[in-house]
């Protein structure tokens, strides 16, 4: 009961801040609208079909939405390093909740923000031209709250190893965009130089990606957009399970390294 | 069971080769004010830090209200009521909503909630600004809601480490009265750290830190029993000549601070007007006061509780440059 408690709480006052913050809401969806409008329109005019019955923008779409929710789920979590600066976190730290439950409060609000988030950029589909059954988004959902909840929980990993706000500066901008980069937002990482490749492989955030796209465009066979490893194709099946086993091995190394802070 | 709500045996904190707080034991009392005095650096945050859980002593042992600082964290916890020496509020968020945040932390049942945060909040006035955000409260009302904060789930033992730093005397008294109201009202034991003297008095007993050492645990006036004699400050035209005076007429030792020369005389007030109307060397003033604790402090340590590293090499630079410029 006082773990659930803890989780509760924890994820109740990023909701507070959330509802209060509407700037910040703004914020998080230009960017990726951006991205989506005019590289989808100026670069796609100069590629044609990508594939028989996919454009550029088409094809952008989903990696825009696995952006969104990986940068703001990401960025929530590694939140906690200002926690600490304006003395938040030590009001947390001496409650009498259990410190692993924060970790994972921390983290369950990272990821709402971040689905949010994610659903606002989903209502642009029609101007897009993809097409989203009431299957397809149900499907959506789950596969954006998994990569959230990666993203999320090892941002919150970060931050309670980074302890200045000067070294979190320093670090975020060389994680994030390698991150969004060779994840397969912009261009099918399959396609790519080996060196790309490989560090697109290792990036946990492209498995996420790819589970969006390929449910997205209806491409649930893989057959389209599919990744391989080490030779092998990967079945949407694969891409879940190795995005959910990151997620977990995270989630669970961030509770440990929260309850031994000090 | 002990009767004392914070009992600490022989308490040490090594931080690598600095030893910041030293073998130290005391117990508090329930409703008791107890105070921790001395100089920044002296080891009485580190103490408090333990106190909460939120730093691991190297050795020892430390119990609040029954529970066990190490492993009993969470009873601990659930006993006591914090205001640190830094802001720890979600500026972000109104007052109404921090001390939300904190009910739900602290498990206070929901049949209560509301109607305690309205009540601390009106003893602290700010129940007409509960829906500003904090970051547009000054720095007394942000003390002010910490303070109720601290309070909101009735702990047994409130935690303030130096509560009133860095503000302004009237906001100081201020929060001084819903302190000593809140003792009166609920009975609360208040654990406190300070370097201001008059702060200090406040408290029912005091002990005096140093290096990470108690050397001395009292009352205030029982403190003030250590220097037991009235001081009396002099400034002279010549004030090596006029120690040399005092020393040999009254066999008393003078102590050179800043321009003036210090020393202690029992009754002071029948010991002055001898002593103008016989002293050969010119006063140019002269003062006379009973002792205060800043005297106790400086009998124990030989050292004022003000002074810290900087300013006394630059005393010692001054001085110097004080002798060259004479000679």
């Amino acid at each position: 009961m006082n773990n659930l408690r803890g989780v509760y709480t924890i994820w109740y006052r990023d909701m507070l801040r959330f509802g209060r913050d509407r700037v910040r809401l703004i914020g998080a969806v230009f960017m990726p609208l951006l991205f989506l409008f005019v590289f989808g329109s100026g670069l796609g005019a100069q590629m044609g079909m990508l594939r028989p019955g996919i454009n550029f923008s088409q094809f952008l779409f989903p990696g825009i939405i696995g952006m969104t929710v990986l940068m703001n789920s990401f960025m929530s979590g590694v939140s906690v390093v200002w926690d600490r600066e304006f003395g938040f976190l030590k009001e947390v730290l001496v409650a009498p909740i259990n410190r692993a439950s924060v970790a994972v409060g921390k983290t369950l609000g990272a990821a709402t923000v971040a689905i949010i988030q994610g659903m606002i950029i989903l209502l642009f589909a029609p101007l897009i031209g993809v097409s989203l059954s009431p299957g397809m988004v149900a499907m959506l959902l789950p596969s954006m709250f998994l990569l959230a909840i990666a993203m999320g929980s090892f941002g919150v990993l970060l931050a309670t190893r980074i302890r200045t706000i000067e070294a979190f500066q320093a670090i975020m901008p060389m994680l994030t965009f390698p991150m969004i980069f060779l994840s397969g937002v912009f261009f099918s990482v399959e396609d790519v130089p080996l060196w790309m490749n490989i560090l697109s492989k290792i990036n946990p955030a492209t498995y996420g990606v790819t589970i969006i796209r390929q449910i997205a465009l209806g491409d649930m066979s893989g057959a389209t957009f599919e990744l391989s490893l080490f030779g092998h194709p990967m079945s949407l099946w694969n891409n879940v399970g190795i995005l959910a086993a990151f997620g977990a091995v995270m989630i669970l190394i961030a509770m440990r390294s929260f309850g031994s802070q000090e | 069971m002990s009767d004392y709500i914070i009992t600490v045996e022989n308490l040490t904190k090594r931080f690598g080769e600095l030893v910041a707080v030293d073998n130290i034991s005391f117990q508090v009392a329930p409703g008791e004010i107890f105070g921790f005095l001395g100089p920044n650096g002296a080891g009485k945050t580190t103490t408090i830090n333990i106190l909460c859980t939120l730093t691991k002593p190297s050795s020892g042992k430390a119990l609040v209200n029954g529970f066990d600082v190490v492993h009993q964290q969470s009873q601990v916890r659930q006993s006591i009521g914090l205001v640190f020496q830094d802001p720890s509020l979600d500026e972000r968020l109104n007052g109404l909503q921090n001390l939300y945040f904190h009910a739900l932390v602290y498990n206070v049942p929901a049949s209560v909630r509301r109607q305690r945060i309205e009540q601390v909040l009106k003893m602290i006035e700010l129940w007409d600004k509960r829906n500003s955000v904090v970051q547009t409260y000054s720095g007394g009302m942000k003390r002010r809601l910490e303070l109720a904060r601290g309070l909101l789930h009735n702990p047994k033992v409130l935690f303030l480490d130096e509560p009133t730093l860095g503000l302004d005397p009237q906001t100081r008294n201020r929060l001084w009265e819903y302190i000593l109201e809140l003792r009166r009202r609920e009975g609360t034991t208040i654990f406190l750290t300070t370097h201001y003297m008059d702060e200090a008095e406040k408290a029912n007993r005091i002990a005096i830190m140093d290096y990470g050492k108690i050397v001395a645990m009292d009352t205030p006036e029982r403190l003030k029993d250590i220097v037991s004699k009235d001081i009396v400050s002099v400034t002279t035209d010549d004030n090596d000549k006029a120690a040399e005076e005092i020393r040999h007429r009254y066999q008393i030792e003078v102590r050179h601070d800043h321009n003036e020369l210090t020393f202690e005389v029992a009754k002071g007030e029948e010991f002055l007007p001898t002593f103008i109307k016989e002293f050969k060397t010119t006063i140019l003033s002269v003062s006379l006061r009973h002792p205060s604790l800043d005297d106790v402090f400086l009998k124990l340590t030989g050292r004022e509780i003000r002074e810290e590293g900087v300013s006394d090499v630059f005393k010692a630079m001054i001085r110097q440059h004080g002798r060259r410029m004479r000679h």
